[in-house]
This record gives C-alpha cells, sequence and structure tokens, in this order.
C-alpha cells in the first residue's frame, strides 16, 4: 500500500513536470495582456530540439537548453505579430501551433533520415532515487524552483509589478514610463522558453525521444491550468498537480485486475477539472488588458 | 497611389498576401533544405489538379472542415472561441455509428435520421460547454479541451462494446448502405452502371465515379453556411448574439438574455461539428469509427480555416478548399520529391500568421497616405 502511494507521486511529479513549466510560461504571458494559445507549438519544438541536441551531444542539459532557445525562438513570431504589429493574438497563436510542429517535423526528417522520430537520447535528465519505487524527476524540482520564481518575479520585483500593471491598464503603465512593448516582447519570450522547457522534460525526461504525439495536447491542458490557476503561478501549479494526480490514477488503477474499463478510467482527469472548476474554483478573471494590443495614444 | 491605399484596406488584399507570403516561406524553407521549390509546387499543383479524381478528393475533405470552421465562425461571432468542435465532431461520428448501425431504415430517410441525431448529440455536447460557462463561469476553452477529450475516450469506449466492434479490427462495424450518401451508390455498383462507366468512353465519370467516394456532402455543407449566413445576419436571433459577441454587458443592458444566448449559440456550433461528423461517416470509407490514439483534427483545422476565412460563413467554404487543397497536394510533394509533406503545415502555419497580422497592411496604408498628405500639402 505504502509503496503504491509512492508510486503514485512519483508518477504524478514526472507528469506535472512538463504541465507545470509551460504552465509558467502561459502565466507570464498572459499577466502582460498576451494570449498565448500558442504554448502547444511551443512545447512541440521544445520537445523537438530537446531530443535532437540531446542525441547528437549525448548530454540531456544541453538538450534541455537547446529546447528553451528553440521555444523562445518561436515566440518571437508571437512577439512580432501580437506586438509591434497588433495581431489578433489567437489567431497568431493557432499559426505558431501549426508552424512549431511542421518545422519540429520537418527537422527531424532532414536529422534523422527520413524518419518522424528522433533516435532515443543516450542519457534522460537525471532521477533522484530516493529508496524503493521513490524518485523524483530533475524536471520537476526545476519546476518548482521556477514556480517559486516566477511568483517571486511577479509579486515581489520591480519587473513584475511592472509586467501585472502593462496586463492589467497598459496606457496607464505607459504613462508612468513603463516601456510596455518592451516588458511584453520579454515575457512572450520568456513564456516561449519556459514552454520549450517543459516540451523537453516531456522528451527527456517523460520519454527519451521526439515523436509526433510526444505532446499530444499538453499544451492545451497547460493552457488550461493557466486559467485553472487564476493565473497565478501558485495556481497553476495547483491545477497542473490535480490533473498529473489524476494521471497517474488512471495508470495505477488501470495496471492489473481492474474492473473499470480502461477508456472510461481514462476520462477521470478531464472529468475531474471539470467537476473541481465547478464546486471550487468559480469564475476566474482574466487579466483586463487580456488579448488586447496596446496602441500607444489610442483611447 | 490612392488605389493602393484603398486595396491594402481591404480585408481580401489581406487574405491573398498572406497566401502569397505562406508560399514564398514555404519556398525559402525547401530551398534550404536543398528542394528545387518550384518542382515541389509543382508537384502540389499537379497533386491537386492533373486528375479530376484528386480534386473530387479535395472536396470530399473540404466538406467536413466547412462545417467544423463554420461551427468556429458561429460561436467566434457570438464572442466565444469554440475549441470544442474537435469532440463534437467525434460525437458526431460516433451518434452517426450508432444510428447507421443499429437502425435500419430506408435509403434517404436513414441518412437524415442519422444526421439530425449526430447534431442532437452534439448540439447537447456543445450546450454543455455554454451551461458552465453561464451557469459556473468556467471559460470555454477550458471545458471545451477537457471535453475532446471526454469525447475521444467515450470513442474509444463505445468501439469495446460487443455490439459495435467488429470482431479482430479496432474500428466499429461499417454503417448500413442505406445511411450512405455517396453519390450514386446504387447505379455505380450495379452491373449496367459498370458497364456503362468502364466501357472507355467516359474517363472523367469513370474516374470520378468508381475511384473516389464522391457524395452529397459538399452540397449540405455549402446549404449550411448559407443557413449560418441567414441566421447571424437577417434575424433577431442572430442579432442578439452578435450584440452579446460584440459586447456582453451592452447587450445585457439592452435586454439581452446572455447567459441564454451563450447556450443556443454553442448548441448551434455543436450542431454544425456533429453534422460534419455524420457526414464523416456516411461520406466516404471506411465509415466507420476507428479507436482514436490522438484527436482526428477536424476542430482544430476548422479554427483555422475558420480564422482563414476571417470568421465570415460564405468564406469559409473557400478557405476550406485552400486548406485541403494545400493539405491534399502536399502529400504529392513526398511521393515526388521525397521532401517532407509538413512544409504544408509551415506554409500554413505562415499564411495563419500574416492573417494574424493583417492590421500590418492597414498600418502600411496609413504611412503611405500621411506621406501622401505631405507631398501634397508640398
Amino acid at each position: 500500500m505504502f509503496s503504491n502511494i509512492l508510486l503514485a507521486v512519483t508518477i504524478t511529479f514526472m507528469y506535472a513536470a512538463p504541465l507545470i513549466l509551460t504552465a509558467l510560461g502561459g502565466v507570464v504571458c498572459e499577466r502582460s495582456g498576451v494570449v498565448n494559445i500558442g504554448l502547444e507549438g511551443m512545447m512541440v519544438i521544445g520537445a523537438f530540439a530537446g531530443a535532437c541536441v540531446g542525441y547528437y551531444s549525448a548530454n540531456p542539459w544541453a538538450g534541455f537548453l537547446a529546447a528553451g532557445l528553440a521555444g523562445g525562438t518561436l515566440a518571437v513570431l508571437h512577439a512580432v505579430a501580437s506586438v509591434t504589429f497588433k495581431a489578433n493574438q489567437t489567431v497568431s497563436g493557432v499559426a505558431l501551433n501549426f508552424i512549431g510542429p511542421g518545422l519540429s517535423l520537418f527537422l527531424c526528417r532532414m536529422f534523422f533520415d527520413g524518419a518522424t522520430m528522433s533516435k532515443p537520447v543516450p542519457r534522460q535528465m537525471p532521477k533522484l532515487a530516493l529508496g524503493g519505487v521513490f524518485s523524483i524527476d530533475v524536471t520537476f524540482i526545476i519546476a518548482i524552483l521556477f514556480t517559486a520564481l516566477t511568483w517571486f518575479i511577479l509579486y515581489k520585483t520591480k519587473w513584475g509589478l511592472r509586467l501585472r500593471a502593462v496586463g492589467e491598464h497598459p496606457a496607464a503603465a505607459d504613462t508612468l514610463g513603463v516601456n510596455v512593448y518592451a516588458v511584453r516582447y520579454a515575457a512572450i519570450i520568456l513564456s516561449g522558453m519556459l514552454a520549450g522547457f517543459g516540451g523537453a522534460s516531456q522528451s527527456l525526461a517523460v520519454v527519451s525521444l521526439f515523436t509526433p504525439t510526444v505532446i499530444s495536447g499538453q499544451g492545451f491542458i497547460a493552457m488550461a491550468a493557466v486559467i485553472f490557476g487564476k493565473w497565478t503561478p501558485h495556481g497553476a501549479f495547483l491545477a497542473c498537480i490535480i490533473f498529473a494526480f489524476a494521471q497517474a490514477m488512471v495508470v495505477m488503477l488501470g495496471g492489473g485486475a481492474s474492473s473499470i474499463s480502461p477508456q472510461l478510467l481514462s476520462m477521470l482527469p478531464y472529468l475531474l477539472t471539470i467537476l473541481v472548476l465547478v464546486l471550487f474554483v468559480g469564475k476566474a478573471v482574466a487579466p483586463k488588458a487580456n488579448g488586447v494590443p496596446y496602441e500607444k495614444g489610442a483611447r | 497611389m490612392k488605389q493602393i491605399e484603398k486595396a491594402l484596406r481591404r480585408p481580401i488584399t489581406g487574405i491573398f498576401i498572406s497566401i502569397f507570403m505562406g508560399l514564398i516561406v514555404g519556398a525559402v524553407v525547401l530551398a534550404i533544405a536543398g528542394y528545387n521549390p518550384v518542382a515541389a509546387y509543382g508537384a502540389m499543383l499537379r497533386g491537386v489538379f492533373s486528375k479530376p479524381k484528386y480534386m473530387v478528393q479535395v472536396l470530399i475533405r473540404c466538406t467536413p472542415l466547412i462545417l467544423t470552421g463554420l461551427s468556429i465562425s458561429f460561436a467566434f461571432k457570438t464572442g466565444m472561441f469554440n475549441i470544442g468542435a474537435e469532440g463534437q465532431a467525434i460525437i458526431g461520428m460516433v451518434t452517426a455509428v450508432v444510428v447507421g448501425y443499429c437502425v435500419p431504415l430506408p435509403p434517404g430517410i436513414h441518412f437524415i435520421v442519422v444526421a439530425v441525431a449526430s447534431m442532437t448529440a452534439a448540439a447537447l455536447w456543445g450546450a454543455a460547454v455554454g451551461l458552465l460557462k453561464s451557469r459556473f463561469g468556467i471559460h470555454e476553452v477550458i471545458s471545451g479541451i477537457m471535453l475532446n477529450w471526454i469525447a475521444l475516450y467515450l470513442n474509444n469506449y463505445m468501439i469495446g462494446m460487443a455490439w459495435l466492434k467488429k470482431p479482430q479490427t479496432e474500428a466499429s462495424y461499417e454503417v448500413l448502405e442505406s445511411s450512405w450518401i455517396v453519390m450514386l451508390q446504387n447505379w455505380k455498383t450495379s452491373t449496367a452502371g459498370r458497364e456503362w462507366l468502364l466501357d472507355g468512353s467516359h474517363p472523367i465519370l469513370s474516374d470520378v465515379l468508381i475511384k473516389t467516394d464522391l457524395n452529397y456532402g459538399i452540397f449540405i455543407a455549402i446549404a449550411a453556411a448559407a443557413v449560418i449566413w441567414f441566421i447571424l445576419n437577417r434575424t433577431t436571433k442572430g442579432y442578439e448574439m452578435r450584440a452579446v459577441g460584440a459586447g456582453s454587458e451592452a447587450a445585457r443592458f439592452a435586454g439581452i438574455r446572455v447567459d441564454r444566448n451563450i447556450v443556443q449559440s454553442l448548441a448551434i456550433a455543436g450542431a454544425l461539428a456533429g453534422l460534419a461528423g455524420a457526414i464523416v461517416i456516411t461520406g466516404a470509407m471506411p465509415h466507420r469509427i476507428t479507436t482514436l490514439t490522438a484527436q482526428p483534427g477536424y476542430g482544430f483545422d476548422g479554427i483555422s480555416v475558420a480564422l482563414m476565412a476571417n470568421t465570415s460563413p460564405l468564406g469559409v467554404i473557400a478557405s476550406a478548399l485552400l486548406f485541403s487543397g494545400l493539405q491534399y497536394g502536399g502529400s504529392a510533394i513526398q511521393a515526388e520529391l521525397g521532401a517532407p509533406s509538413e512544409i504544408i503545415n509551415i506554409v500554413i502555419g505562415t499564411i495563419i500568421f500574416f492573417i494574424a497580422m493583417s492590421g500590418a497592411f492597414k498600418m502600411l496604408a496609413d504611412y503611405l497616405e500621411k506621406r501622401r498628405g505631405r507631398t501634397d500639402v508640398q
């Protein structure tokens, strides 16, 4: 029994890490007033860059960093469109969800002899073995650190205050000398890096290679976690843990002689999310300027 | 100069420039990867236009996308992002298979019953999102995504049922032929029909009718686009819904029941996606549902179709054609040149990206006007 609980915790943390990192990216971006529906695409390119660099360098840390770089680079597109050219942010995000996976698969075929799968990386991101079945992925520890860091930056630093101000009332922030465009650029690129890390936590820790379906909807789940967590880093963290725990329950209950249909069981995380929202969370209020391009001098 | 400014302000210009830019970026990526872009695009065009059956395949593929594109456009007009169209289409497919396989009915009537059942089930699936939003304040994007996955596992669960699962397959039974909407299905499989088609004097017809599942779905989809256009632009209900989309507080103040409109709008959006599912099943092979490991993509592609059309119900028809033409033709690039067909996703993504930035074209027009204004004064 006890070892079962430890196993459930281990699995929960493993599944949670990619979601948390990506959701943090979503929080940072949306708090600055930019909707980011492109998290999925940024995750995919992170997963690919992580696996590709991880394979060729045989160093998972190099892969992890490359993933952040790739995600951040893709995010630049979103920034150019939604900040400089005042694009519709939903549309530009959807575009990234095509460009990210499209580019990843294209490059994958170039680097891996026409295959849409990468070769397995020789070394995964390390796990801290804590005895028996209990272990913690280092990516989960990174996720905790980033959650704390994001919380600290958002609520305890000048830059975080500016970022939140830009997301609530950009014109007011502008009159006080905050460079709205610079803050939003930084927030979007940061969110791309975090989503890239999230993708790599999937392709370098949960599994050990890139496949076309290695990221299948986690970016959208992370996006839901942002709203679930009411646009706060700690809230999003908790939402991801709940979701990952439900996924772990599916794994635990699905094994062995279970009488419940595995298909019905697989619905659990999604049903649970809706149920928790109905019962406990209630209405979520987005940052006021979320999704609205800022135009200097406009009323 | 004035003409250029005027043209730049037109939305349609932005869409054409975006398509052009998408193809340019695709060409650059192909060239960097060492493929000849001219040859690649040539292969793509041949892959669509060289044979009538290819063009028909594009029509068949674009039919569900018109409907999911409409579903998303319609919800957008009422201020909601129906990311749940994916799941609603799955529900439509599952319902179509159950009714199409289990309920024997005469041809014609059978399809109508299947379509109504699929639309009703998917409308309820969509209305659930609306209820969660209006009653509990849950963002439609969250509940939509969650319901997409629940629909996917429901699909797999149904295939596990002994009465629906075809033995030795990971799929359901095919729906009865009486529910099919394949064009001239009875005639083309009859001896007389086969003889007429195969006697060599009707190459185009035999190519199209024998080698494809050309079906009536495209007409249904176009009719649906017209109906949605009419509802939005010519009825009180449509006006109310657009008012809710434009600003829910103002609409509430004007006496419009916002909550009810949200639920109704998502129910209609769901019905459209459900109809897409019914047509996928009754329109073309394999006429059944299979175990899904990933989302089939009708709803997600519908998002792109809706955005490329600037959420115009009639524009959706053109953009679905373009979308499926690019995807179907894209597979020919891989077959002929060995270049990754994923290039098409890069092209589509770039097109959407530039459509998102179409404000830039207006900015350019403003700039040109300003510059002209200055020279006029001098």
